[in-house]
């Protein structure tokens, strides 16, 4: 069938941003803010917003997927990716334009979506099912399906919040992954769970999309876009920037994602001579893709993309980086003399590159800092040049994923009893 | 959301203008998940206490008892010549189901804005169930009013026919105001503080507690404006046959709560559509 069975014909989003707030300057100005604050609120909601008050999350966006596709969505943090998951999912409306659907829509936005702690595994298959669009009968004739699935059988009557986060993550994805609709929507929540049931999760997106369902795919996971999606989206700052295959979307994301860093070449906070400067920060996996968030866990480089001047000899060149908090409280710091790495002379162009083994951060944004230098002198540095997103991702391989409010660092330990 | 689903489930999703529709039939498709919400609310509710559910039957009593020391033997109010914690009881029970689900539904949409922002489902469904959960205390109340009666060996009058009809109308009531003060909770969160106050001041301003004919003859008619006047004295009237059978007062609470509750749907349905985004 060729028939489009999402057809989304110039989709705009506009959203409301607080405009900037005036700090008073006296403690008279203080006082004044204070006691008209409340007529000041009233009047910013009440009145049209103002130009520098607006944020157009998407503009004009149009695609068509067609019956049975599989259609990847990429693109950066804030490109708009989840604010078109919502107006397709209906939990918010487009302020213009129009999306028109054939089918039944399932969403998956989240997972375990309206769990109830003090419920039990059981009360919960039922309940959040239900949140998510399953009829009562539909749900208990799934549910023996659906409980082997997650595995927790011998759990399933106890209340969910004794569960590990392993568990409880197990029996929500398990739940989504029993919806039969017509078209799934599924936003970046394939990240959780330890990689055996990363990988059963995978394999039932598969599946689903063997049966002719129509699938549309959020992922910042390109192997998962590549393997799994035959089409996709390139969305980049609310408009698209490519519709085609999913290797041709695949390099173009890429693209754009360098270009976005080309920025740092015009920075001017920078330190030292400028014999050697750095140009570009990319982060890359394993197998050398190039990623926007790295999970806990994972193995990847991070790549400093630099030019040298040309007079510019040297093989005493020591790269260093640190790795800071959002509060710029430093994490780590490394440099290739705590490897042994020599890099030589350099050449006119070219990267350094640190492979950051079995990432032991935990999820947060952080910021990397960076210095080129020889000898006691910087021939670069800026101090906060790029984001690293850590995202959730089973480094202990136990499922269990520590918040960073328990610490910026995760330990490989083992324990045991002695009595 | 402007959403039309044909045959063959074509969804247009749009930006929708004018006058919403209520969207009935799409709440009824997924009675289900009002169906597992409800349970959620009363099961989750009452999870790790040691008295459970009783806590339905222990907390108007112990109104009850507060009331009946202060103003039924300290004060010595007049009740009508029913046993002054008989009188008082049957005014807080309905008091006590409408400020209930007045405060409950108006803090629904916030309360529950994790699965409002994951997960597209009719809204009105939301405040349903708070006022849905509301009536299950209501009705465990009702018990506690039964037990009272024989112990104080008061028969039911005759006009118990007529409470369900009140009880619909401090429903309507009930959810009505929910429902305007939902949404607004939504953009104020002032609102909810402001709620409670409101209903403290109403609360004495309708003949809970005491009879409506301790208030002097001239501010009568005024009195009796307040729709939720004649609701209380109507379930006082239908559950011990005592006090002013509600005439013209209740006429006009009945329209007073069509017009709150239809606004109230409607205003609802319009401040849905991008509820999300000011959450």
């Amino acid at each position: 069938m060729d028939t489009p069975v999402i057809r989304v014909e110039k989709l705009s989003k506009m959203y409301r941003i607080g405009a900037k707030e005036q700090q008073p300057q006296t403690r008279a100005g203080a006082f004044k803010r204070a006691a008209i604050s409340p007529i000041a609120y009233l009047r910013s909601t009440l009145r049209p917003p103002r130009e520098e008050e607006i944020f157009w999350a998407l503009q004009d966006i149009s695609f068509e997927v067609k019956h049975g596709e599989v259609v990847g969505i990429i693109g950066r943090n804030g490109a708009g990716k989840s604010t078109l998951l919502k107006i397709l999912s209906r939990i918010t409306e487009p302020t213009s334009g129009r999306a028109v659907i054939n089918g039944r829509v399932g969403s998956l936005l989240e997972v375990g979506t309206g769990f109830h702690p003090e419920l039990t595994g059981r009360e919960n298959i039922f309940l959040n099912g239900a949140i998510m669009g399953m009829k009562r009968n539909e749900i208990q004739r799934k549910f023996d399906e659906i409980v082997d699935f997650s595995g927790v059988e011998k759990f399933i009557d106890t209340p969910v919040k004794r569960y590990s986060s392993g568990m409880y993550v197990r029996l929500a994805f398990a739940v989504a992954a029993h919806l039969e609709p017509d078209i799934l929507i599924i936003d970046e929540v394939l990240a959780v769970g330890d990689t055996e049931f990363q990988k059963k999760c995978l394999g039932k997106m598969g599946d689903v999309a063997k049966k002719g369902r129509t699938v549309l795919f959020v992922s910042h996971n390109m192997a998962a876009i590549e393997n799994l999606c035959r089409r996709a989206v390139v969305l980049d700052k609310g408009l698209i920037r490519f519709t085609g295959t999913q290797i041709a979307a695949i390099s173009e994301y890429q693209r754009i994602f360098s270009a976005n860093q080309a920025s740092l070449k015009d920075r001017t906070d920078r330190k030292g001579s400028g014999e050697v400067r750095v140009v570009g920060i990319e982060l890359r996996d394993a197998e050398g893709h190039t990623i926007d968030s790295v999970v806990c866990g994972q193995d990847f480089d991070i790549v400093f993309h630099f030019e040298a001047s040309a007079g510019f000899r040297s093989n005493r060149v020591v790269a260093s980086f640190i790795v800071k908090t959002q509060w710029d409280v430093p994490v780590f710091l490394h440099h290739n003399r705590m490897s042994g790495t020599e890099f030589g002379e350099l050449p006119s162009q070219g990267a350094f590159v640190c492979r950051i083994h079995k990432t032991p951060l935990t999820p947060s944004p952080y910021r990397i800092g960076y210095s080129i230098i020889i000898g006691n002198d910087y021939l670069d540095s800026i101090s906060d040049a790029a984001e690293l997103n850590i995202i959730a991702g089973d480094f202990f391989k136990s499922g269990e994923v520590p918040p960073s409010s328990h610490g910026f660092c995760l330990v490989q330990g083992s324990w045991s009893m002695e009595s | 959301m402007d959403t039309k689903i044909a045959e063959n489930h074509e969804t247009i999703i749009e930006s929708s203008r004018g006058l919403p529709c209520l969207g009935l039939a799409d709440v009824w498709e997924y009675r289900d998940l009002l169906f597992f919400l409800l349970w959620r609310e009363i099961k989750g509710r009452y999870r790790q206490m040691a008295l459970g559910p009783l806590w339905m039957l222990v907390a108007p009593l112990g109104q009850m008892i507060i009331y009946s020391v202060l103003l039924g033997v300290l004060a010595r109010l007049p009740s009508e010549g029913v046993p002054y914690a008989l009188f008082t009881y049957a005014g807080l029970l309905p008091w006590q189901f409408f400020a209930n689900t007045t405060r409950q539904t108006a803090d629904s949409l916030v309360n529950q804005q994790a699965i409002i922002a994951k997960v597209y489902f009719p809204r009105l469904i939301i405040p349903l169930v708070s006022v849905l959960s509301g009536l299950v205390d209501f009705l465990a109340s009702l018990v506690v009013l039964a037990i009272l009666m024989l112990f104080f060996r008061v028969a039911p009058a005759w006009t118990f026919v007529a409470l369900p009809f009140f009880l619909i109308l401090a429903t309507m009531l009930g959810l009505g105001i929910g429902l305007w003060l939902a949404c607004l909770n939504v953009k104020f969160r002032d609102t909810a503080i402001g709620l409670g106050f409101a209903l403290e001041a109403l609360r004495f301003l309708t003949p809970v507690v005491y009879a409506s004919s301790l208030i002097p003859e001239r501010w009568q008619t005024l009195y009796h404006l307040n729709p939720l006047t004649p609701v209380i004295e109507g379930f006082r009237w239908a559950l011990l046959g005592v006090g002013p059978m509600p005439n013209w007062t209740a006429a006009w609470a009945v329209l007073v709560a069509l017009l709150v509750l239809i606004s109230g749907a409607f205003y609802f349905r319009h401040t849905e559509r991008t509820i999300v985004d000011i959450l």
